[in-house]
């Protein structure tokens, strides 16, 4: 740059600082679309072939109709037919179920991490009944607890148990020994130790171990209601298919679709308020 | 407080102390029959090699190990686990990764029930003396080494202890940041008057920070030695004393 360059770039004076704005303005923009575009291009992309597939004639819209008719039975299904009776149930079912999970799970977990004999004792049998299929017991729980909705409520339970349960244990095993010595050195007893060190550690895996459970929960409940039930949104993906209202089928799967995501976004939330250390830039 | 009781501040005697591990059936005198005194205010580095049992010896005084047979009396008691008038900073920060730089720092007096307001101006004042009041809202992860361990020190200063253990408190550190902590430890220990028990395997640091070294032989048979350190302060790496105390010590772990 001569000395030429920079007297006539001190001249531009406020002129050029405002261009200078907008330009970076204008780059800001430019890097927005291209980062919405590099994560939602592809689903974009996807959506569109779904819609115009059927119209360009490379999809069967009779067994595929296009995703403004499938939005449109989920839209008028949630208004006034019966995907809303049915989300209430499901939501309901699947929520006690993982509650019952992570209420029972959590403090389990947190206890049996810290009895090292305790969970040596019971992790075979643990390890035994997670590789056992939840769904393979549905009939039994059935037998055991009928055909109404304890049953149902049950196998959803006790799938999404195994990976919370887990998940803590393993959580709290995984605590750095040597941040317990340190909190020793400075006087801290038993249950001030398991309160600052030890559930805060955990808390990291904890929240993988919920959104596992969470995943496993709505898996089950959408099993369970294609087995055994006349209500729910797992069953009216089934009713719909066999009475061929499939915009209604796909507007039940697309219900289910979104509502793991919600489900997974919500506790993922939960996690970024809770563990803002962990990522802290 | 009477004056022989300030005079008893941070003493500690160790009288016949023996420790012994067992390792692949072989028994492994670690310690064995050690006699010291600790004066008040000193600063006593413990050096020797690998397996010599200073990291061992440090952890009894901590009360985070018991020993075989022998005592320890810290200001004519005898020392039964960890005590309130001992603080020990280890190699690792070991800092809590969910709490900031302050709360890591308050650590200490949270747990002996301090009120919130006064443990946090206690603990900016020593996050202060350390060099890193600008750092008090960061995460342990935002810190690089040095820093990390400098809150290390920041907090264990704040519980007032009369005896610092440091075990190889700047051995995971670069050169550079290792001499100005060791300016700084130097720096902290006279302005806090505590006696101090450091365990290094870096004899310079050891002449730079000592008034007494402690050489622990790695064969149990022959006797720990115990070095004055008689140089002025603060210390001239490149005295003519300074490397002759080098060399000294170097000999007595037979490198010359």
């Amino acid at each position: 740059m001569t000395i030429q360059d920079v007297n006539a770039s001190l001249a531009l004076g406020a002129d050029g600082v405002r261009s200078a704005n907008a330009g970076a303005f204008g780059r800001k923009a430019l890097q927005l679309i291209g980062d919405l575009a590099t994560r939602f291009g592809v689903l974009i992309a996807f959506a569109l072939l779904w819609e115009y597939g059927g119209r360009l004639g490379f999809l069967n819209s009779a067994v595929i109709p296009p995703l403004s008719d499938v939005i449109a039975a989920l839209r008028d299904g949630l208004v006034s037919g019966p995907l809303k009776e049915d989300l209430g149930i499901s939501l309901t079912r699947a929520g006690i179920a993982f509650g019952a999970a992570t209420v029972i799970g959590i403090p389990l977990g947190l206890v049996m991490g810290q009895l090292p004999t305790a969970e040596k004792l019971i992790d075979p049998l643990l390890q035994l009944f997670r590789q056992t299929s939840a769904l393979a017991l549905y009939p039994v729980f059935i037998l055991l607890l009928g055909l109404g909705e304890t049953s149902k409520v049950f196998v959803i339970f006790w799938a999404s148990l195994f990976p919370i349960l887990l998940a803590t244990i393993g959580g709290v095993q995984e605590v750095d020994g040597k941040l317990i010595e340190m909190a020793r050195v400075y006087g801290a007893r038993r249950l001030t130790i398991f309160r600052r060190v030890v559930l805060p550690g955990a808390v990291p895996q904890i929240f993988v171990g919920l959104r596992l459970s969470a995943t496993t929960a709505l898996l089950m409940l959408i099993a369970a209601e294609m087995i055994g039930a006349n209500h729910g949104v797992g069953f009216q993906v089934m009713n719909a298919q066999y009475n061929f209202q499939i915009p209604l089928m796909f507007a039940s799967i697309v219900l289910l679709a979104l509502l793991g995501l919600a489900a997974n976004y919500a506790i993922l939330g939960l996690q970024r308020r809770l563990c803002r250390w962990n990522s802290a830039g | 407080m009477s004056a022989t009781q300030a005079a008893l501040r941070g003493e500690v005697s160790i009288r016949r102390l023996s420790k012994a591990f067992t390792l692949n059936d072989r028994r492994l005198d670690v310690l064995k029959g050690l006699n010291l005194d600790i004066r008040s205010g000193e600063c006593l580095v413990i050096v020797g090699a690998s397996g010599s049992g200073k990291t061992t010896l440090l952890r009894i005084l901590a009360g985070l190990e018991s020993a075989d047979a022998g005592e320890v009396d810290i200001d004519g008691r005898p020392v039964d686990g960890v005590g309130a008038e001992r603080a020990v900073i280890f190699q690792e920060p070991r800092l809590l990764p969910w709490l900031t730089v302050l709360e890591n720092v308050t650590f200490g007096l949270d747990i002996r029930g301090w009120p919130k307001g006064e443990a946090k101006a206690e603990a900016r004042h020593y996050i202060e003396l350390v060099g890193l009041a600008d750092f008090a809202d960061a995460y342990p992860r935002q810190l690089s080494g040095g820093m990390a361990q400098r809150v290390g020190i920041a907090r264990a200063l704040t519980v007032k202890p009369e005896i610092l253990l440091l075990d190889e408190p700047l051995g995971a550190l670069d050169a550079m940041t290792k001499i100005a902590m060791q300016q700084e430890l130097s720096r902290i220990w006279r302005e806090e008057k505590v006696t101090m028990i450091l365990v290094t395997h870096d004899l310079e640091e050891a002449i730079y920070l000592a008034d007494r070294v402690l050489v622990l032989p790695s064969n149990k048979a022959q006797p720990p030695r115990l070095i004055d350190v008689d140089l002025p302060r603060p210390r001239e790496r490149s005295s003519a004393d300074f490397v002759a105390l080098r060399e000294e010590l170097l000999a007595e772990f037979g490198l010359h």
